[in-house]
């Protein structure tokens, strides 16, 4: 019973609805052809696109940023900040300008050209990706039925039952939804640090900032919005790190064909 | 699940399609209404269109951001530059009385100004940030010519659609489309917190364009060309900039 074991909830009721149906139907159309029944996908087309554009775009993104961040790795509060003047931080690596004092006595080769190239054109790939996805999402119901956890699962029992499970290295029942953890999660990703990256990265913009003055003036200035474009962009990267590690240990290969096909293969539950 | 596969195939292919249409001719209509970014060619030019058109849509007239005299930065950094080369060296040498500004192409009038004839113009002054793609900035007040005063006063021909702009470092000249080069705030900056503008800076002539990152406010400024295209000039990409891999458009 394969579908039985993928979709304890919607592939039961499903199966139920189906049977019952044919039952029904058959005492008075006695040819009536058997109802197939397609298993429902695991990620509906909109989700799987804008996942992958996502991914490739966040690669590019944080390439490109690293490249960006080493020509000036130092990192200040306020509206300005140059390396005449106190950094708050300044990450300990070479770089590629020899104006900036890092302690190295070699100058890195300049990257800035294409990785601002690359980072512009990665950033309106995710958020086109993201607009579309945040659209599709609100009109198919996915947050709501998906993400928003449900009725009683935000409890401190319910995190600290998934967390137990977790470090118990308890086998997951490979359920078709999301546990309170990934729900949290996921909504913290999409509707917090997706904004929050974009606005950082907008407020940055001198043009931006012309247009848009009190977007960079509410951040503290265009340094406090470069240091905190640089924090979101770590927590982005926390996300992106625990992610695939969950994904590697729920069954990488079988997660990674979901996220392209559409539905976990059966035959490997079966 | 071939026949799922063949569907999908097919909704994939006439997707793409549409997509590859739709790019094109948002790209004709991006050239017809002036939102295609001279370097708009390679690999990174929907990036760079996109966000060229998107500033000559969304912010098309905004100001840059000015800030209190008190916020002037007490430590301005002025970056490294080339050395000067002999000819700068000469008119350094005379305090820049022999420095000169030539204004010609698509002009009524062409002109070659003095500083004492920039200063003859009305004055124009901002406190402004200047942020260095690099990630550092610094805040000053900049004292200068507005750039549209000069224009004016040159007589700028309805076909003309860009300003190039030259320096005393041949590797170094950049242009800005006529909105930006008639913009207010476009300023030839020859003084800086209330002093002559300091070599180290750019003196004795700047361009100071504070709505673009600081690579657009090119020093050294000795030239001024008016045209309708920028295919003539260098390798056609608008500015020494994207011969060397940097993005023409610097608003981002």
């Amino acid at each position: 019973m394969p579908t039985l074991a993928l979709f304890p909830e919607s592939g039961t009721q499903l199966a139920m609805d189906a049977f019952s149906l044919r039952k029904c139907y058959s005492a008075y159309l006695p040819d009536a052809p058997l109802l197939v029944i397609r298993k429902p996908p695991r990620h509906a087309a909109y989700v799987r696109v804008t996942h992958w554009i996502t991914t490739f775009a966040f690669l590019a993104l944080l390439v490109s940023g690293i490249e960006i961040v080493i020509s000036h790795p130092r990192f200040y509060w306020g509206e300005t900040g140059n390396v005449l003047m106190k950094p708050l931080f300044q990450i300990p690596i070479p770089s590629s300008r020899n104006t900036v004092p890092t302690g190295y006595r070699y100058v890195l080769p300049d990257q800035n050209g294409w990785s601002r190239y690359l980072h512009f054109q990665s950033a309106w790939a995710a958020v086109l990706a993201g607009l579309v996805y945040g659209i599709a999402g609100f009109l198919t119901g996915h947050f709501g039925k998906d993400l928003v956890p449900r009725q009683g699962d935000l409890t401190w029992n319910a995190v600290r039952g998934v967390l137990a499970k977790h470090l118990r290295s308890a086998h997951d029942d490979d359920a078709g939804s999301y546990n309170v953890m990934q729900r949290i999660t996921y909504l913290a990703v999409i509707f917090v640090l997706f904004p929050l990256i974009i606005w950082t990265g907008l407020a940055l913009s001198p043009m931006f900032n012309a247009a848009v003055p009190g977007a960079v003036n509410v951040l503290g200035g265009l340094q406090s919005a470069r240091t905190l474009h640089f924090f979101v962009s770590l927590f982005l990267l926390l996300f992106v790190v625990v992610h695939i590690a969950m994904v590697a240990r729920a069954g990488f290969r079988n997660r990674t064909r979901a996220m392209i096909a559409g539905a976990l293969q059966a035959e490997e539950h079966s | 699940m071939s026949k799922i596969s063949r569907r999908k195939l097919i909704t994939t292919g006439l997707a793409t399609a549409a997509g590859v249409t739709g790019l094109a001719a948002a790209a004709r209509l991006a050239k017809q209404y002036g939102l295609a970014a001279p370097d708009g060619g390679g690999i990174y030019g929907p990036g760079e269109t996109l966000n060229y058109a998107a500033q000559r849509v969304l912010a098309k007239n905004a100001l840059a951001r000015e800030f209190p005299h008190s916020m002037i930065s007490k430590a301005p950094f002025a970056n490294e530059v080339a050395p000067p080369n002999n000819t700068f060296k000469r008119l350094q040498s005379h305090g820049f009385a022999d420095w000169r500004l030539a204004v010609d192409g698509m002009i009524a009038r062409p002109a070659s100004h003095s500083l004492a004839d920039l200063k003859a113009f009305p004055v124009g002054r901002q406190i402004t940030e200047v942020a260095c793609e690099e990630g550092w900035s610094y805040i000053a007040e900049w004292i200068g010519t507005p750039l549209a005063e000069v224009l004016n006063a040159a007589g700028v021909l309805p076909q003309a659609r860009y300003v190039v702009y030259f320096s005393t470092d041949s590797d170094w000249w950049d242009s800005l489309d006529i909105d930006e080069a008639m913009h207010p705030q476009t300023l030839l900056a020859w003084g800086m917190n209330d002093g002559d503008l300091p070599v180290p800076f750019g003196g004795p002539l700047r361009i100071r364009v504070p709505r673009q990152l600081g690579y657009k406010s090119v020093k050294y400024i000795t030239g001024l060309t008016v045209t309708d295209s920028l295919k003539h000039f260098g390798k056609g990409l608008g500015s020494a900039s994207p011969e060397g891999g940097y993005a023409w458009y610097a608003g981002i």
